[in-house]
């Protein structure tokens, strides 16, 4: 067996996702142990981490593709050193995000979806985060950011690495 | 019991039933795509959008229980309306290349958008284009025609019990699929085919070599396993061009294995033997049937007055038709010659004559769904026999989907090599001798015999003994053990102290029929015991005799012995060979070669393993000058002046077998030699070799299907499979040398940790010496 990828401390931040679930559901963890494979691959995910994930919680891989595959926060692509997510859902789309993707798309110089050369940020559309009272927001790393303005973005990016 | 109303008609339903099966019942047509009878419910099409009285939108008729009063139509204006709309969306990314779709003219999508959609499409955006991965050499893809109805997903999780297929990203970005290149490897693939309801999934042979409406469809049945799954040929110009399964609920339900579904490509093989062949002075050369007829009579009679009848021998093929067997034996019987058998796997002879009237599954094949218990003994059964494995499978679940926590059915294994299975087993022993582990079971139940107990032993008997409806399963590792006999015996015994029924798991389709026309030297037709014993397969083969018929059989790679069959054969002074192809190991020792049809070519009758008779008839004319073997056998009777040939029609030649009165025969799978006390178990410092006939060699017709012989299970039944710890060693070669019995082999090696250490697994349908004894390995 070529476990190569799971080292022991990844394995055991994945037993404590295991250990919420019942003993014969292992399955059940595949989210959390994706975004620790994920988080280990720095930021994305390849065909043999997902592998890998597969053989650990005994369940088909085509099952782990699945999931890895729907939810748009995990990566099949590398990605910057910030991955900065922004929702132009309705009620960040009332409150501007069109400026905000606009000034950040120029500021970086690429498009949505696309990394800057030096692989220090890639620009992500992705839907409702759940922070509309905030709106227009992103999310960068952990942190949400809210009530975006393009000074405001400017100021985050600045203090950014 | 419920009463409902759809379309004004009244419906006797069981409450709980989904509307559309009741709906099914009642003959009231509701379209669907992603409903399949056999699969759980996705609901996901919404095809099949009915309008329900008092509910506020329509409902999905596949996933709405029924009850009692409710009025349903699934005609009105509202049903009408929600039908055509869902069909307009699914059409919006199909594309339109039906001229060009080998599921045109027989397409669930084309015909339910004849029936309910619109005449005009509003769609006038870019359709989404799916790339396409190859599946391997059974399936062809199409991707961009998936309407998402995730039957193959289904049936890959559900029915063949291997997630092979799954559904990766979503919305407009969702994909059917296996995600990265990767073949599908299920050994009921075939199916996904004609689960899919459009041109997505369609037959890799069968592509783009015929349209739907030039095919005409005849029936047929499978011989390549115990089940005899019934299909249909589709026929083109006298040409099979496909097989699809024929419904039949209580022998192969709706499925059909790859092996059934793909042997007809044998039809076309390249070595198929289309003219009589003579071997004249040393000479092989192409003659008329009566000059190849009147050589093979001469051949014999001169075997049989230099010599006697006693040194002529019968060896046929168990996928021969009734008929076919019971004019062999006949024939043979009539020279006075007992020298008759089919089973050329067997190594234990010792308890034929107590032995079962026939190999009998000891129930009926859809009894293995009811089964809470079952015990496997010597028996890859995902690949020996993949429906009734599936039988099986489906007796574990808790409900129609997926294996659930709760797991209905104990399952228990004991193999020789650890196979895999598709449900969870309870508890199972890997012993390459497999008696310890049967000795430990019976001793367990309480046998007074000497053996070891171990813990899967008492797990196994103590599960055996708390289960109701339980069976023993006994597979060709058991059939074709050297000691057979033994392991028979201790089978008798468990299934005694634990009340289970015993099953044969016969090693063909007509391995019943074989038996029960007396293809055997000591049994004549129904099981009538013969005073004057002929020679077994195993002393035919080994011992050599002066003249041989065979039937239909590549001795050489059907049966046990390998090279030494083809050694012995080589020796004789005439082989007269009914076949339906010519190799050049026959070239070698037949003197005569009679070309015979296969059986989409004749009609004829098999037994499957639980008693049942099943007839056919030819689907297309035989190859080139090809006759049915039946009356290549009346024909030969007559010059042969042995009396009682004169058949017109199989139909003749089966209401002489009705005589026998065996429509319904009964077979005592208890019956066996005495339990010995205690048992011996050869052991050596060498390597233990296991021999499995592999899912794809068991017949000649099955060996030159080129569609199965490209699949992964057929790749990996070669060379030779050693333990993975033991050999790590060998790591980095290429191919190792492999010593039995003073013949040395050059063969490529696998290892894994399924073969237990101290074993070789290798394969049948090769010429590599004998099944069983012990081998060494080395470095080439």
């Amino acid at each position: 067996m070529s476990n190569s990828l799971l080292t022991p401390e990844i394995c055991a931040q994945i037993d404590k996702w295991i250990a919420k679930y019942p003993v014969d559901q292992k399955q059940s963890a595949v989210m959390g142990a994706l975004t620790i494979a994920q988080d280990a691959n720095g930021g994305w995910l390849t065909q043999q981490w997902m592998d890998e994930v597969a053989d650990y919680l005994e369940m088909p891989k085509i099952a782990v593709y699945e999931v890895a595959t729907f939810y748009s926060m995990y990566e099949h692509k590398p990605v910057g050193k910030h991955k900065i997510c922004v929702c132009t859902n309705i009620s960040c789309l009332l409150r501007g995000s069109e400026e905000i993707v606009e000034h950040l798309e120029k500021r970086l110089g690429i498009k949505m979806g696309e990394t800057t050369p030096d692989n220090k940020f890639t620009l992500k559309e992705v839907e409702c985060l759940a922070a509309c009272c905030g709106a227009p927001m992103f999310q960068i790393g952990k942190d949400y950011h809210e009530n975006l303005t393009p000074e405001k973005v400017d100021d985050i990016l600045n203090r950014l690495e | 019991m419920i009463t409902i109303e759809i379309d004004g008609k009244s419906c006797q339903a069981e409450s709980g039933q989904m509307l559309i099966d009741v709906a099914d019942a009642a003959g009231i047509d509701i379209p669907r795509f992603c409903y399949h009878k056999k699969l759980s419910v996705a609901a996901s099409c919404r095809m099949c959008l009915v309008d329900v009285e008092k509910a506020p939108k329509p409902l999905p008729a596949c996933a709405t229980p029924v009850m009692n009063g409710m009025v349903v139509r699934t005609r009105s204006d509202k049903a009408r309306a929600a039908q055509k709309a869902v069909m307009e969306f699914l059409l919006i990314n199909h594309p339109l290349d039906c001229p060009i779709c080998d599921q045109g003219g027989e397409c669930e999508l084309q015909d339910i958008a004849v029936g309910y959609g619109s005449d005009v499409a509003r769609f006038q955006e870019l359709k989404r284009i799916v790339p396409d991965k190859n599946l391997g050499s059974l399936i062809s893809t199409e991707m961009t025609r998936c309407i998402h109805c995730t039957r193959c997903v289904r049936f890959s999780a559900e029915i063949a019990g291997v997630r092979e297929m799954g559904a990766t990203g979503r919305g407009e970005n969702m994909r059917i699929g296996t995600y990265i290149e990767n073949t599908i490897d299920s050994e009921l693939s075939g199916n996904m085919v004609d689960v899919c309801p459009v041109g997505a999934l369609t037959s890799k042979p069968f592509r783009f070599t015929a349209r739907a409406w030039e095919l005409q469809q005849r029936d047929s049945v499978s011989p390549h396993d115990a089940v005899g799954a019934n299909l249909h040929f589709h026929v083109r110009r006298n040409q099979v061009m496909r097989a699809v399964p024929k419904e039949n609920e209580a022998v192969n339900e709706v499925w059909l294995a790859d092996r059934d579904r793909y042997s007809y490509l044998a039809l076309q093989a390249d070595d198929r033997l289309t003219a009589p062949m003579i071997k004249k002075d040393g000479v092989w050369q192409t003659v008329e049937w009566e000059t190849a007829l009147k050589f093979a009579v001469k051949s014999l009679h001169d075997v049989s007055c230099q010599h006697t009848s006693a040194q002529l021998g019968a060896l046929a093929s168990s996928t021969s038709t009734l008929e076919e067997l019971y004019l062999l034996q006949k024939l043979m019987r009539g020279m006075n010659c007992q020298n008759i058998d089919h089973r050329v796997r067997q190594a234990d002879f010792s308890d034929q004559d107590v032995a079962p009237l026939f190999p009998y599954l000891g129930q009926s094949l859809s009894d293995l769904e009811q089964l809470d218990t079952a015990l496997i003994i010597g028996s890859n059964l995902r690949k020996e026999q993949p429906l009734i494995n599936q039988r099986l499978r489906k007796a574990t679940l808790a409900d129609r989907g997926l294996i659930s926590e709760h797991v209905k059915a104990n399952m228990m294994a004991i193999n020789p090599a650890d196979y895999d299975f598709n449900y969870p087993l309870k508890a199972k022993i890997t012993d390459p001798s497999l008696i310890k582990a049967l000795a430990s079971v019976a001793k367990a139940l309480g046998a007074d015999i000497q053996a070891e107990s171990c813990e899967n032993g008492q797990l196994i008997a103590e599960t055996l003994k708390n289960g109701q409806n339980k069976t023993l399963l006994i597979g060709q590792f058991v059939q074709n053990h050297q000691q057979a006999s033994v392991l028979k015996s201790l089978i008798s015994t468990i299934g005694k102290l634990s009340g289970s029924k015993i099953g044969y798991l016969a090693e063909s389709g007509n391995a019943a029929g074989a038996h029960l026309m007396g293809v055997l030297p000591h049994r004549g037709v129904s099981g009538k015991a013969i005073e004057n014993k002929g020679l077994n397969a195993q002393q035919m083969l080994t011992e050599g005799l002066k003249g041989y018929l065979l039937l239909g059989l590549e001795p050489e790679l059907d049966s046990r012995f390998g090279a030494t069959a083809l050694e012995t054969l080589k020796k004789a002074q005439c082989v007269v060979s009914l076949t339906a192809f010519k190799t050049p190991a026959m070239l070698e020792y037949a003197t005569v070669l009679l070309p015979i049809a296969l059986f989409p070519e004749t009609s004829g009758t098999y037994i499957n393993g639980e008693g049942r008779w099943q007839a056919f008839n030819g689907a297309v004319s035989p190859a080139g000058e090809a006759r049915p073997a039946w009356k290549v056998l009346r024909v030969l009777a007559n010059l042969l002046q042995v009396d009682g040939f004169e058949y017109a029609s199989t139909d003749d030649i089966r209401s002489e077998i009705g005589s026998f009165h065996l429509e319904t025969p009964i077979a005592d799978n208890s019956q066996c030699n005495p339990l010995p006390n205690t048992f011996e178990i050869p052991t050596s410092n060498e390597l233990q070799r296991i021999t499995e006939m592999p899912i794809y060699a068991v017949d000649a017709m099955i060996r030159r299907a080129g569609a199965l012989q490209k699949t992964t299970d057929a790749q990996k039944s070669t060379g030779i499979v050693l333990n993975a710890q033991q050999f790590a060693h060998l790591q980095g070669h290429d191919k190792i040398d492999v010593s039995q019995n003073g013949q040395t082999f050059e063969l490529t090696f696998r290892l894994e940790e399924t073969v237990p250490q101290n074993c070789a697994l290798m394969f049948g349908g090769q010429m590599l010496g004998n099944w069983d004894g012990f081998l060494t390995v080395g470095e080439s």
